[in-house]
């Protein structure tokens, strides 16, 4: 049986108590809506992108733990990185919480989102893991359509 | 006994006067003896669909085993037997919501699909242009979108009855709407988000004098509360069998035969015709007209199955047993520090709906059900109600009466289990 405390990490209910960089940001020039209709999450992810490069990044929201801890974590993780590391990072953090996870990969490459690992232990939670990445990704790409899990 | 040779509970009707039985009753569900997590089950996510008693399942398997035919074309026997079996169901289905006939109960796939044949059949040839149908603000999505998509199509317009912080309708708002212009009035009998039981009596005469028909959404009420549609004067009476410990993918709309008999068909095919060219069809006769094509058979062998069932226990012995669990789930939750109920009605049926201070009802989900404990997390399918209260989503949990104490006790524990992991 899978733990709760694999799901529920300290550092998940801290960065769900005190979330890291949530504020609307005002010099940002993409940003991007996302909700899962099905527990009621919304979130706003904002980037500002200089060339190729993500300057500064933030979001504003409401959810559950596990979606507010991801994207807090997600805006740390991501400040400085380039758009290509974004899109590497966002494969393999979805491998990781859907279980698809392959013995190739790199076991220091997601760093501290690692604690999320036992989102696949939790399939019905994978979604609330991933709409932060999921509204990056069109923040990244431009689109004006709110993302949606479903 | 049935046919599996099982005791089923309403059959002792000695015990049903010295108490409840909720033990023996509980016997009757197999999937209540199911273990989650390596716990025992406590379901409490009745609202969303109730557990299916042995006899039940029987039923079903017996017609598959030895009933299985088509119905209403067959001169053979079997088509005979299950044609008989189907349309005893709807003679049961009469009584159990004491309609006037049976040609007033037509089987649907659920409430949805009733409440859609209505906005169809009933709506297009109705409304028009500058026309109103009335909601109120604690719909389920099945009873605001289908009147959306009506009132855009012919250019009428959508008002909404209000509610109060208890999450009751304010009735003399509701007086004020009805208007020359309303068309329908469309309101649930009880809430599934707040558990609201709304006076819908006094509700369908104040439109009546308005000459205005008034469809209600049962889902919620069928199961807690005993319906005589004479009694209440409904238009239109809409449920689901799922709610009731019948199979999914079957339900009942009932409607007042002079209205029914006056509405164009909603689907066309087999079965509700009476004859067939291609220069014109001529229709069957109520229920049939709105019965096209092969039916859930099987489902409605099964909803019959269910309701005698429920009717042996009975449903005012089910909603004084369900009042107190219900009382009592109350005065549990209502304890725990940080814990919020929405709903606070004087009337409400078997549902508990609240929110804990800074924990998400998705998590309260998670951590319930490593405890074995089954309730519904999200919006419930009434975003707006759920605005109106200024919450994106509570936690739900819903009662039926093979629901104990002892596991209203265990939903109390598990909270401080939530509590302490959020700590």
């Amino acid at each position: 049986m899978s733990d709760l405390r694999d799901l529920y990490q300290q550092v998940i209910l801290d960065h769900y108590k005190r979330p890291r960089n949530f504020r609307k940001l005002d010099e940002a020039n993409r940003k991007a809506e996302g909700h899962n209709p099905l527990c009621g999450d919304e979130i706003t992810v904002y980037l500002h992108l200089d060339g190729d490069v993500i300057t500064d990044i933030s979001f504003e929201g409401a959810g559950c733990a596990i979606s507010k801890a991801s994207a807090s974590m997600m805006t740390a993780a991501l400040k400085g990185r380039t758009r290509g590391e974004a899109e590497t990072l966002f494969e393999m953090f979805h491998e990781m919480v859907t279980g698809h996870r392959d013995g190739t990969a790199d076991p220091g490459g997601l760093g501290k989102l690692e604690v999320f690992c036992g989102v696949s232990e939790f399939p019905v939670r994978v979604k609330c893991a991933s709409l932060a990445w999921h509204t990056l990704r069109a923040a990244l790409e431009g689109r004006n359509d709110p993302v949606s899990t479903e | 006994m049935n046919p599996a040779g099982r005791q089923v509970a309403g059959e002792v009707c000695n015990d049903c006067l010295v108490g409840f039985g909720v033990e023996r009753i509980r016997q009757d569900f197999p999937a209540l003896q199911v273990r989650v997590h390596g716990k025992p089950l406590v379901y409490l996510d009745n609202a969303a669909t109730s557990q299916k008693p042995q006899v039940v399942i029987d039923r079903i398997t017996r017609y598959y085993l030895s009933e299985n035919s088509n119905i209403h074309r067959g001169v053979h026997f079997l088509s005979d037997l299950a044609t008989q079996a189907y349309e005893s169901t709807r003679d049961r289905v009469r009584q159990f919501l004491n309609a006037a006939h049976d040609r007033e109960i037509i089987f649907t796939r659920g409430t949805t699909e009733g409440i859609n044949l209505v906005a169809h059949s009933f709506g297009r040839s109705r409304v028009r242009a500058g026309d109103e149908i009335v909601i109120s603000a604690m719909e389920h999505h099945s009873n605001i979108v289908p009147w959306q998509i009506l009132c855009e199509e012919k250019g009428a317009t959508l008002r909404v009855i209000p509610v109060n912080d208890a999450g009751e309708l304010l009735l003399e708002e509701y007086e004020r709407l009805l208007c020359d212009r309303t068309r329908l009035v469309a309101v649930t009998y009880v809430s599934n988000a707040l558990g609201t039981v709304n006076p819908i009596k006094p509700m369908i005469a104040t439109a009546h004098r308005r000459g205005i028909p008034v469809l209600v959404d049962g889902a919620q009420a069928a199961p807690h509360l005993a319906v005589d549609v004479q009694e209440l004067d409904c238009d239109f009476y809409a449920f689901s069998g799922h709610k009731l410990c019948g199979p999914t993918g079957i339900g009942i709309l009932y409607g007042k035969a002079d209205l029914l008999e006056s509405m164009p068909p909603y689907q066309g095919g087999g079965d509700m015709i009476s004859a067939v060219t291609f220069e014109k069809t001529i229709y069957n006769s109520l229920p049939y007209k709105f019965e096209a094509g092969t039916p859930h058979i099987a489902g409605v062998i099964g909803l019959g199955a269910a309701l005698e069932y429920v009717q042996r226990i009975g449903l005012p012995r089910i909603a004084a047993y369900e009042a107190d669990l219900l009382a009592y789930g109350t005065e549990l939750l209502s304890a725990i520090p940080g814990l919020r109920i929405i709903g606070t009605a004087r009337e409400k049926a078997s549902v508990l709906s609240f929110v804990l201070d800074g924990i998400h009802a998705h998590d309260v989900g998670t951590i319930l059900d490593h405890e074995g404990i089954a309730i519904r997390a999200g919006h419930h399918c009434a975003m707006p109600v759920m605005k109106r209260f200024g919450v994106s989503a509570t936690a739900r949990a819903s009662l039926a009466f093979y629901n104990t104490r002892e596991e209203l006790e265990a939903l109390a524990k598990g909270l401080h289990k939530v509590i302490e992991v959020f700590a």
